[in-house]
Parts: C-alpha cells; sequence; structure tokens
C-alpha cells in the first residue's frame, strides 16, 4: 500500500461497541491536499471512524494507513502524532472551560514541544488570523459557540499539521460564525495546499463545497465521490435530496408538503411582552415581544445559547421572568396554576424520557400523572402507539431505542393528555433528514387537523422554512419575525440562510466584532519553521509534564467548590473526628441506691464521689427506679449497697456491693468496671490501713504509661485521624480529576497528542501532590496548635515522610481512575477502597500489632498503618529515623506500585 | 386523591429507575453487608489479642507462673525481650504492653520485702492501655497470692458482684454492627435520593414533571417513600441475615418499634438528602458534599463517643442532626429493651427535624430547578 498521494488508506475497517456494529466493513482512501468530507446523521459512525483515523480508538478489524504508514503500530502512532490535527465533535470538547484563550492554546503549544518563542509567535499569528486576538484573555467557557470552534481549530492548527481531522466543527454554531469559519478554512488551505483536511459533517450545505464525499448510514458506506458525481448518481439536485435517494431501505417519500395556515381571525395562544430573564449580570432574554395565533407553528431560529431554551423555560413556568410578561390564551402565565399546565405540553432538547422505562411504561406514567382515566388512557395509548409508528417497539427498553423512536416517543408522551400548546426545544438535533420528515408531518397534522399551536425551536433552516412564522434570535435579542418569504425578500437573499447572516450583520455587537475582524485578519505567513525536529516520542518529556501539571493546577484554582473542599475539608473532618473519636472515660454518670443508710455505706460511697472518672448523678430508692434509669441511659452505672452494710462489715461478714452496668458501650462498660474495680480496691487498703487489721501488700504494680502520660485520647486520635485523612482526601481528589477528563471529553488531548502516559499521570499528579502537602501543613498546624497536641521527634521527617505518603495515595487515586468512567463511581470507589483499611484496619482504632486473619492481611498490603505509625511515633514517641526506615520504603514500594499498574491500565488509545 | 395518587405512580417510577442503576445497587449491597460484617468482626474496641513481651530477669516458677497465665484471647502469646530491646520495641509499636519483672522477685516477696512489677504501656495504643493493664494486674496479684498460697487468708472486708446489663458478656461485635448499620442506614438515604434528584436534574426530566401538573410536594414524597421502602426492606433484611445470622447477634428489642424510628429517620434523612440534591449542581458536587455530612454523621452522633465528651458546641451542633436522635433512639431499643414511653421524645425529635427538612427542600427544589440549566 504505497500510494503517496493517498494520504489516508482505510481498508476493511469495522467496529464494534458491545454487540452493536458501529462500522461494517469500510474502505476508502483520501487524497493528499483535498477536502473531504463524510456524511450522513447522527449516530452513523462518522465520529468512530474519524476516532479510529486519527489514532484515538483503538482498531479492533480492517487496517489504516497514514502516510503510508499503518497506524496499528504504537511507534507509528507517536510519530504521526506531530503530522495529524485532531478536533472531536461537541462545542469546545476538548478545550479546558475555565482556561482563557491564550493558555488553552499555550498548552497544545507546549504539548507539542514548542519553545517559548515558537510558542509565543505562533499563537499570535493564529489569533489575529481568526479574529480571537481581542478576546485572548477570556475564559474558553466563555466564548460564543462560533468563537470556540475558532479556537478549537487553532489549537488544532498549533503544531502546523498535515492531516486535519474536523469532527462536525459548526454544529449548533449560528450560520454567521458558521460562514466565517469556512471562510478562515478555506484561507488556510490556500497557502498550505498540501494539508488534507477531513471534516464529517451532518448539514449538506456546508458538503457541496468538499471536494470528496463519503455518505454513511447505518455504519456503512453508501457511496463516494464528488458532491457533483454523488447528485448526478442519484439524479438529484441537492445533496439532501441525494443523500435520502442513497439511503437504501426508504423509499424516496413523496416531499413533504404542510398545508397553509388559515389565520381566519383566531385568538391569539401565546403572547409575550417585553420578555426579559437575567442571570446575575448576564442577560439571557433581552426584551423579547411576539405573538402567536392558535393553530400556527411558530419557528425559534437560533444558535446554541442564544436565549432560545431559556424563552421556552419562561413560557413553560419553569423560570420566572425577571421583567415583562408572558400570556397564554389571554391569562398570565402563573407557574403555580396547575390547570396552566394541562394546557401544555413540553418537549426539551434532552428528550425528557425516563430511559429505564419501556416505550409504553413510559406514556403509562404520563397518562397517570395527568390523571387519565384508566380506558381513556388504554385507548390514547394505542392510538398514540399507532400513530407514531411505536407499536412493534411498545415493550422495549427506551434507552436502547435509536433517536429517532426516542424523539417520536417524546412527542406522544408530550401530547397524551391533548395540550391545546406544544413547546419543542430543539426537538429534531441529532436525526436523521427522513425521521426529520415523520417528525414534520406529525407536527402538521396536530397544528392543522387539531389546532395545536406549536412553538418550535431549532438551528436548521430548512426546518425554519417548513415554519408559519419565524423568529431569529441572536444573542437573547429577537432580529427579525415573520414568515419566511417575508424575510428573505427584506434582505433580497437567496435563501433564509442568506438572509439570517445579514440580520446577523446588521445588529450592533457583531457590526463591531465583524469590524475587529477587518482590521486585524490577515493570512498568517507561514514563516515558522515547523517544530518537527522535536520528535523525541518515546523519553519523558519535562516540558510536557509540566505543561499537565501547570494546566491542572490552573484549573483547580478556578473551581471554587473543589478548591474549597481541597482545602478547608481536611481541617474541618480533623476537627471533627479529633472530638467524635475519643476513648477518654470520664464523668461517668452513676446512681446511687444506698439501703443501709449509715456512716459505713456513706463512707463507702464517698470513694466513688472523690474519683475523678465518677460523677453522681441520682440517688435511688428502688430496684425498679435502679433498672429505669439504666433503660432510659441517663446513668452508666448504679451502684446498690445492701441492707446491713455496716453491721456485716464490722462482723466480717463480707456485704456484698452490687453494681450495674449499661453494657450497651462494651468499650465504655470494660473500662468503667477496671475503674471501679480500681475504687473498691483502694477503699479497701483505706479501711485495711485504718484499722491496721492485715499486714500491708508487698506487691506493687507500677504502670508506666508511655508517650502518652495522660492517656488522652487526643494525643492518638489526632494524629491518626491526621493519617486516615491524608490517606482518602488525596485519593479522592486525584481520582475526580482524571475521571473528569473522561466525562468531559478533554482526556482526547492525550489520545491524540504525543503525551506518553507518564507525562500524563505525573503531569496531573503534580499539583494534587502539593495541594496535599499544603493540606498536611494545615493539619499539623491544627494538631499543634488547635488540639495541642506537641510534637516530641523531628518535623523533618515527619514532613518527608508525609510528602512521600501524599505522593503514594494521590498515585492511588490515579490507579483508581484509571479504572472508573464517571466521576460519581470514581468518588465512591476511592471510599469504598480507602475508607474501610484507613479506619479500621491501620491502628488508628485497634493496634496493629492485635489484629489478625484478614484484617492482618489489609493492613499489610494498604499503606495507611506504615503512615500512621510514622505520624502517632514522631508525634507521641519521638521515633527516629532508624525506627522508621522499613514504614518509609514501604510508602516508597506502594507508590512504585501503584504508579507501575497506573502506567499497566490506562490505555493510550478510547477502546 | 389525586395527590396520592400521582405520588404512587410517580415512587413506581423511582424503583424502577433505581433497579437500573447498578452503581446504587452495588453500592447498595456491599454497605449493607461488608460495611456491617467487617467492622463488627475484625475490628472491636474490647481487649484482644494484645501484644505482650516480657523481660523476666527473675526467671523463677513464680515469674513463668504470672507469663504463662497472659493467655488469649486476651493476649498473644508473650515474646521474651531483654531489657535493652524495650525502647527500640515499643517505639516501632511491636508490642503494646512490656512487663519488667525484676531479678530476685520471688525471693523477695517470700521473704516478706516489698517488690514491684513494672509494666511499660503504649498509652497511644487508647483501646487497650487502660482496661489491659487493669487484665494484667488483676492477673498478677491473682497468681502471686495463689502462689504463696494466700487464699485462706481471710474474707475480704467487702466483696463486688458487678453486673453488666444489656449485653452480658460485652461482646464489641454487638455495638459495632447496630452503630455501622445506623451508619449505613443514613448514608444510603443521602446518597439515595440526592443522586436521585441530581440524576433527573441532569437528564433535564425533573423540568419536564414541573410542567405537568405536579406539585413538587408530590416530586419529593414520591422519592422518599420510594426510596425510604427500598431502604427499609434492604435493612430489615441486613438485621435479619447478616446481623442475625452471620454475626449471630440476638437482635432484642421491640422489633416493631424499630422499623417505626427507622421509617421517621428515613424520613428526615432522606428530606436532608434532597436538600443537599437542591444545593449540589452535579453528582461530583454532591459527592464532595455529602463526604463531610456523613462523616459528622457517623462519627459525632454520639455512636462512637458519647456526646457528654464532646465541646458543648458541638453538643449543641449536633441535636440538629437527625442521627444524633436515632442513635439514642435505637440503642434504647435494641440493647435496653425500651418502650414507646421511654423513646417517645427522641422518636418525636426526628420527625420534627424530618418536617424542617422537607419544607425547606420544597422551599428550594422550584428555584434551583429552573436556575441550573442554562
Amino acid at each position: 500500500m504505497n500510494r503517496p498521494s493517498e494520504v489516508v488508506i482505510v481498508d476493511q475497517v469495522t467496529h464494534y461497541y458491545k454487540q452493536q456494529i458501529a462500522l461494517s466493513n469500510i474502505t476508502l482512501s483520501i487524497t493528499k491536499g483535498t477536502i473531504a468530507g463524510l456524511i450522513g446523521p447522527d449516530g452513523v459512525g462518522k465520529s468512530t471512524l474519524l476516532g479510529l483515523i486519527a489514532g484515538v480508538k483503538k482498531i479492533q478489524h480492517g487496517e489504516v494507513h497514514l502516510f503510508s504508514q499503518n497506524i496499528q503500530l504504537s511507534a507509528v502512532r507517536n510519530q504521526l502524532c506531530h503530522r495529524i490535527a485532531y478536533m472531536p465533535q461537541g462545542l469546545g470538547k476538548n478545550l479546558y472551560a475555565t482556561l482563557s484563550v491564550y493558555e488553552n492554546l499555550r498548552f497544545f503549544s507546549q504539548l507539542f514541544g514548542q519553545n517559548q518563542q515558537q510558542c509565543k509567535q505562533h499563537i499570535e499569528e493564529l489569533l489575529l488570523a481568526t479574529g480571537l486576538a481581542p478576546f485572548a484573555k477570556r475564559p474558553a467557557g466563555k466564548l460564543s459557540g462560533g468563537m470556540k470552534q475558532k479556537l478549537g481549530l487553532c489549537c488544532a492548527l498549533i503544531h502546523d499539521p498535515d492531516l486535519l481531522i474536523l469532527d462536525e466543527p459548526t454544529t449548533g454554531v449560528d450560520p454567521l460564525s458558521r460562514m466565517q469559519f469556512w471562510e478562515l478554512i478555506t484561507r488556510i488551505k490556500s497557502r498550505t495546499p498540501d494539508m488534507t483536511i477531513l471534516v464529517a459533517t451532518a448539514y449538506m450545505e456546508e458538503a457541496e463545497r468538499y471536494d470528496w464525499l463519503a455518505a454513511l448510514y447505518g455504519g456503512r458506506l453508501l457511496a463516494t465521490g464528488s458532491p457533483k458525481a454523488l447528485c448526478e448518481q442519484t439524479q438529484t439536485t441537492s445533496l439532501d435530496e441525494a443523500f435520502k435517494a442513497l439511503q437504501p431501505e426508504c423509499t424516496p417519500q413523496a416531499n413533504l408538503i404542510i398545508p397553509p395556515y388559515q389565520q381566519n381571525s383566531k385568538p391569539v395562544a401565546i403572547e409575550a411582552t417585553q420578555l426579559t430573564k437575567r442571570f446575575g449580570d448576564f442577560t439571557a432574554v433581552d426584551q423579547v415581544n411576539f405573538q402567536i395565533y392558535q393553530g400556527e407553528i411558530f419557528g425559534f431560529l437560533g444558535s446554541n445559547g442564544c436565549g432560545k431554551t431559556t424563552t421556552m423555560k419562561m413560557l413553560t413556568g419553569l423560570l420566572p421572568p425577571t421583567e415583562g410578561k408572558a400570556t397564554l390564551f389571554g391569562e398570565p402565565m402563573n407557574s403555580r396554576s396547575l390547570s396552566h399546565r394541562k394546557n401544555i405540553g413540553f418537549m426539551s432538547q434532552s428528550f425528557s424520557l425516563y430511559q429505564e422505562l419501556t416505550v409504553k411504561q413510559n406514556l403509562l406514567l404520563h397518562a397517570r400523572l395527568f390523571q387519565l382515566p384508566s380506558t381513556e388512557a388504554n385507548h390514547r395509548i394505542n392510538e398514540l402507539l399507532s400513530r407514531m409508528s411505536l407499536t412493534n417497539v411498545a415493550d422495549e427498553q427506551t434507552a436502547d431505542l435509536p433517536l429517532g423512536i426516542k424523539q417520536r416517543l417524546s412527542l406522544a408522551v408530550a401530547i397524551i393528555h391533548r395540550p391545546k400548546i406544544l413547546i419543542l426545544d430543539e426537538p429534531t438535533s441529532g436525526v436523521d433528514p427522513i425521521a426529520r420528515d415523520q417528525f414534520w408531518q406529525l407536527l402538521a397534522e396536530l397544528s392543522r387537523n387539531e389546532n395545536v399551536t406549536i412553538f418550535i425551536s431549532t438551528h436548521f433552516m430548512n426546518e425554519a422554512e417548513r415554519c408559519d412564522r419565524i423568529s431569529l434570535m441572536h444573542a437573547g435579542k429577537v432580529l427579525a419575525a415573520g414568515t419566511a418569504e417575508v424575510l428573505i425578500s427584506e434582505k433580497q437573499a437567496t435563501n433564509l440562510e442568506a438572509a439570517f447572516i445579514r440580520y446577523l450583520q446588521e445588529s450592533k455587537q457583531t457590526e463591531e466584532l465583524q469590524k475587529n475582524q477587518d482590521s486585524t485578519v490577515q493570512p498568517p505567513q507561514k514563516a515558522i519553521a515547523s517544530p518537527k525536529n522535536l520528535i523525541k516520542t518515546h523519553s519523558l518529556s519535562w516540558q510536557r509534564l509540566w505543561a499537565y501539571a501547570q494546566r491542572e493546577a490552573m484549573e483547580i484554582q478556578r473551581d471554587p467548590i473543589r478548591f474549597l473542599f481541597a482545602l478547608l475539608g481536611p481541617i474541618f473532618l480533623l476537627i471533627v473526628m479529633g472530638y467524635g473519636i475519643s476513648m477518654d472515660v470520664k464523668h461517668m454518670k452513676y446512681a446511687v441506691l444506698d439501703r443501709d443508710q449509715t456512716q459505713y455505706s456513706r463512707h463507702y460511697l464517698e470513694a466513688f464521689e472523690g474519683s475523678k472518672y465518677f460523677q453522681q448523678q441520682l440517688v435511688i430508692s428502688n430496684d425498679q427506679r435502679a433498672e429505669l434509669v439504666l433503660v432510659r441511659g441517663e446513668v452508666e452505672l448504679v451502684i446498690e449497697v445492701p441492707p446491713q452494710f455496716g453491721r456485716q462489715m464490722l462482723k466480717g461478714e463480707s456485704p456484698e456491693v452490687g453494681i450495674w452496668i449499661d453494657g450497651a458501650m462494651p468499650f465504655r462498660a470494660e473500662t468503667i468496671r477496671g475503674y471501679v474495680q480500681g475504687v473498691h480496691q483502694n477503699h479497701l487498703q483505706q479501711l485495711a490501713k485504718t484499722n491496721a487489721h492485715t499486714t500491708p501488700q508487698q506487691l506493687k504494680i507500677e504502670p508506666r504509661f508511655r508517650y502518652n502520660q495522660s492517656i488522652e485520647s487526643i494525643y492518638a486520635i489526632v494524629p491518626g485521624v491526621m493519617a486516615t485523612l491524608l490517606t482518602f482526601i488525596p485519593a479522592m481528589l486525584m481520582a475526580v480529576a482524571v475521571v473528569r477528563e473522561k466525562e468531559l471529553g478533554s482526556i482526547t488531548n492525550y489520545y491524540a497528542t504525543p503525551t506518553t502516559r507518564l507525562e500524563f499521570l505525573w503531569g496531573k499528579q503534580l499539583p494534587y501532590i502539593a495541594l496535599s502537602i499544603i493540606n498536611f501543613m494545615s493539619l499539623f498546624l491544627v494538631t499543634w496548635l488547635f488540639f495541642g497536641v506537641p510534637i516530641k521527634g523531628s518535623f523533618w521527617l515527619l514532613f518527608v515522610g508525609s510528602c512521600l505518603y501524599v505522593i503514594a495515595t494521590t498515585a492511588l487515586g490515579l490507579l483508581i481512575s484509571t479504572f472508573t468512567t464517571t466521576q460519581v463511581a470514581a468518588l465512591f470507589g476511592t471510599l469504598i477502597i480507602t475508607i474501610i483499611p484507613s479506619i479500621n484496619f491501620s491502628g488508628l482504632i485497634s493496634p496493629v500489632a492485635s489484629l489478625s486473619g484478614g484484617a492482618s492481611i489489609m493492613s499489610t498490603y494498604f499503606p495507611a498503618a506504615y503512615y500512621l505509625d510514622i505520624t502517632v511515633g514522631i508525634f507521641t514517641k519521638a521515633t527516629s529515623w532508624a525506627d522508621l526506615k522499613l514504614n518509609f520504603a514501604a510508602v516508597i514500594g506502594f507508590f512504585i506500585t501503584f504508579t507501575l499498574l497506573s502506567v499497566l491500565f490506562l490505555p493510550k488509545q478510547e477502546r | 386523591m389525586k395527590f396520592l395518587q400521582s405520588v404512587f405512580w410517580l415512587g413506581l417510577k423511582e424503583i424502577a429507575s433505581l433497579r437500573q442503576d447498578k452503581v446504587m445497587l452495588f453500592l447498595m449491597t456491599f454497605a449493607f453487608t461488608v460495611f456491617i460484617y467487617v467492622p463488627a468482626k475484625e475490628t472491636g474496641l474490647e481487649m484482644r489479642n494484645a501484644a505482650v513481651a516480657v523481660v523476666d530477669e527473675d526467671n523463677s516458677p513464680l515469674s513463668r507462673q504470672i507469663i504463662s497465665s497472659l493467655l488469649p484471647p486476651y493476649f498473644q502469646n508473650p515474646h521474651f525481650i531483654t531489657f535493652n530491646d524495650i525502647d527500640k520495641t515499643m517505639n516501632q509499636g511491636i508490642y503494646t504492653f512490656v512487663l519488667l519483672i525484676p531479678s530476685k522477685f520471688s525471693q523477695k516477696l517470700a521473704h516478706g520485702l516489698e517488690e514491684s512489677v513494672q509494666v511499660y504501656i503504649d498509652a497511644t495504643a487508647m483501646s487497650q492501655a487502660v482496661i489491659g493493664l487493669d487484665y494484667i494486674q488483676n492477673i498478677i496479684t491473682n497468681e502471686v497470692t495463689q502462689f504463696f498460697n494466700q487464699e485462706d487468708s481471710e474474707n475480704p472486708l467487702i466483696n463486688l458482684n458487678i453486673r453488666i446489663r444489656f449485653n452480658e458478656n460485652l461482646y464489641s461485635s454487638w455495638f459495632m454492627a447496630v452503630n455501622q448499620y445506623i451508619n449505613v442506614i443514613g448514608m444510603l438515604a443521602i446518597v439515595l435520593t440526592g443522586a436521585a434528584l441530581i440524576r433527573e436534574r441532569e437528564h433535564g426530566t425533573i423540568e419536564h414533571l414541573l410542567v405537568m401538573p405536579l406539585t413538587p410536594a408530590e416530586i419529593m414524597l414520591a422519592k422518599i417513600w420510594s426510596n425510604g421502602l427500598v431502604i427499609v426492606l434492604a435493612s430489615l433484611l441486613s438485621l435479619k441475615l447478616v446481623i442475625g445470622e452471620a454475626l449471630a447477634i440476638p437482635v432484642r428489642g421491640e422489633i416493631g418499634l424499630f422499623i417505626i424510628g427507622t421509617c421517621s429517620y428515613l424520613f428526615a434523612v432522606t428530606s436532608l438528602g434532597i436538600f443537599l440534591g437542591t444545593v449540589a449542581n452535579s453528582m461530583p458536587q454532591l459527592g464532595l458534599l455529602f463526604l463531610p455530612i456523613v462523616v459528622v454523621m457517623n462519627v459525632l452522633s454520639g455512636g462512637i463517643t458519647p456526646l457528654d465528651n464532646m465541646p458543648p458546641a458541638i453538643q449543641y451542633l449536633m441535636k440538629i442532626f437527625p442521627s444524633t436522635h436515632f442513635v439514642e433512639f435505637s440503642s434504647a431499643v435494641l440493647f435496653r429493651q425500651a418502650d414507646v414511653a421511654i423513646v417517645w421524645q427522641p422518636l418525636l425529635t426526628i420527625i420534627a427535624i424530618g418536617i424542617v427538612f422537607f419544607s425547606v427542600s420544597l422551599q428550594r427544589l422550584r428555584k434551583t430547578v429552573g436556575k441550573n440549566l442554562s
């Protein structure tokens, strides 16, 4: 396979997700210097194919050759990373939302080993070329959709790739930004004619301008060729039509025709007056006005984040407007009115279905919640099942259904109670053109036959054209409203898209943006020497490692909840647990039942009163009372002195004092028993001395309490708790940090760039080690100053030990995060794995020396016990380096083991 | 009527959702089995297996007799070490107790001279230090007395008869099991309801519910009864199988009353869970919020250390948490066989706290739902 002009060769590639086939036997090749497109609706396998070509996903069957090299070999992939750029699907998915535009670009530049000067020069050029220069300091998360995509492109272009892979770069972006995006690509292309661009898109209009197309459907390749060739092949005039014609299982339907809307002085169904919504200082919806008549289909057209959803939420009563008002059939919208809600059907972007219920169960649940009588409900459900063609999937679980069916079910659910108004928030995103047509057929019937008012939002132009009237929305404002024809003719445009672009250009805000761009746009000079001399793929690059560390540190700082938890959580928990786990037994409350009432019995009882351990609470007079005060937990022990106590004692008849101890807390009961015996013995000795009946005892037992002479819990417990906290908090923060990237999708940057495993792992670990060392210092200060536990040994030994230990526990977090896929699983997984061994088997509660069996094994193979010896030892015993050598070695051993396992289990490609 | 129907149907939906949530089901099974069994079985606070060493400089029949009576289950077999080893081994935490029997110990005592045994105790081993010393003192005194055959000397002036109530043999597994059981119930109730709410918010289905003719109260009550029921059933199963069978702990006290208490407690903690679900914006945030709250509930509710031992400020603070009252309630019912007449106060307090959390969450629910989803 050595065809140099063909940059990408895909040979018989098949890919499965579990049982589901995603790609079936795909073979294609792409010529150098072309713009190649993969077309087809969502879920046909476009992204999978791009992922495989980019080397981000692991190839299951078949081969992929890039630049005549087989990328199945990891050495080849590592080399080629420098020549490929991959921009995943989703607005700004591989960007870091809290980092600024400039910081994002710098991060990518560092990953590709560019030096500071190259980096700076390159970034400035790209920013100028894309018109992002004025926004260099803005966090990526606060950019508009179009700007995010431009930034994504900049990040992809930072290392001058030879192959640029873009996965749906313009989905959800407003038409003006889309146009600008393609102008930018064309400009770049004109200066680097050798660069090959591979794009996936669901917009057929965009695909018209590519050099070559591959149409995908259901994981199969339908056809390849230039746009013209595809149209000719199917004898159609547009790509949209051509694509429908190519689909094998569906015979092309007659074009959807919606009968024109008859106004006939119908009443106003929805009216918005000066509707405004602000979130803090951000105005999401700005003085929006419109009137929608009964039975009308009213379209809301705009890009992601322009305020469509917020407006709809205000109309459904989910959000109260900040200003202005909304009325439904002349009545002001009242979110609390339940009857209002019976008039509204709502279908949200995410298809609000219960994924775990079957189709029928979903319908049944909603019928019940809308209080339909059961016979009517059954009738209605069957009617909807057949009307929406859902009968044959009625008993299937919703989660397993394709998007198109979910969408129809969602509509069925929204209209089950025959609402007069239907509010649909982008109901068709991600659904293929045929399913979309079917959906619109249903909407048309509802509107024309049942007089349902439909308010629908979309970012598809051809859908907007089907609405009776459209309102163009941008940045919270309605730019224009009217029928499609009126809007088009008003701007003398050829189609709705062009009209929309003109409206956008006119709006003041974009005008400024445009000005900015015009003044700054200049073709980037291709002057920079490509930094490809830096291809050292296998060795550890400190620059990349540092890039990861720096970025992670910035992200933690900018996430207030995580940052506060990381800094204050341990201190809070130490204080709570330091007080909470106390084994001190003091001030034990007791009741006295003195049946003798002589000086002798009182003398005996005085012995207890005098002890600092006991505190007399009650004097009681009978057995029932004694039982009751124990059951109620009012006292922990009852002392009963029998009648005739004094007399018997004098006679030498050994009267028997009864003690009842509450055994509910065995540890306390045991200690109480010990203290009672002690007080008793003491009393006897006192009596013996004063009476001089017996010889004094010769045997003495001298207890020497070491390390903690006052035997107060906090001296032992607080340093122990410190060890426990430094086990699970660093592990937890670390585990979440990696899984977050998996969940948000930015992990792709690790797959697609020349980053090695250790660079990724250690780079991410570094800031958490620093944070954990800060935690150690604050815990140390709380222990020392707040709890007043003096440190007897060497602080520096403790410091070094703690640093090593948090390195080991963060490594444990990394290991856990290589297995888990969601943040929730990582959080609870870490808790379960770390909490039992670090509290129960580390020596915090019972000494390690006393553990046996499973407990002993757990304490041997978990690092907590080794570190607990270090903290408790240095704080209380002044343990020296000589005695702790083994513990230090063990902690280092755990770090090495955890890291090796993480490297072993962290794939460099997505499975 | 309509109200109850909606609550019922929505609750059934909750149970169906939970059935699909593998992570939660695993967490629940794990918590009700391992989290109860392992601590109860493996970590007693009672004196067991204490590591002890002896420096026997006397090496007489008496000293050997003393040493041989340091027996399991209280002590491990004693190790013999030399005087110079004491510091090193204790510093490394190898032994909790070291006995030093001086030379000529037996001889001196026989001649009526005063002689002492020194007991070195690692006082950082808080759970054993005091009790262990107590045992050692008794053992030595008894052995010495027996050795010199002093039994027939006169009776003690006063006899002491100590009876332990409610847990005669002081099995710490009873205490640990019940304690963990209470912790697990609270932990799961918060996680399940909090996560159920966040999941609906993340999937957008909660908005869907709010657009329908349903009130937030209905949505909340549905979550409370369904998740509460699941936990009650799982906890009863665990009470029977894990605590009753596997750990063989006799469950005494009025079970009916305990179930009523558990249900009231679940009402309070599930409401707390929903409250947290309205405070957090995502699952990870819920996780981070959940951790300190659960630790506080587990550690400071009086289960491990009695409230009286804590600083007054913490005692007052802990009165806000339903767990404090539930610990009081369940230890009275399960250990001391208390009846309603005795425990009505904590029971009512739990319900009152539940009502407060419920009303606050109700207020927050509608407010937070719209706000966070843009």
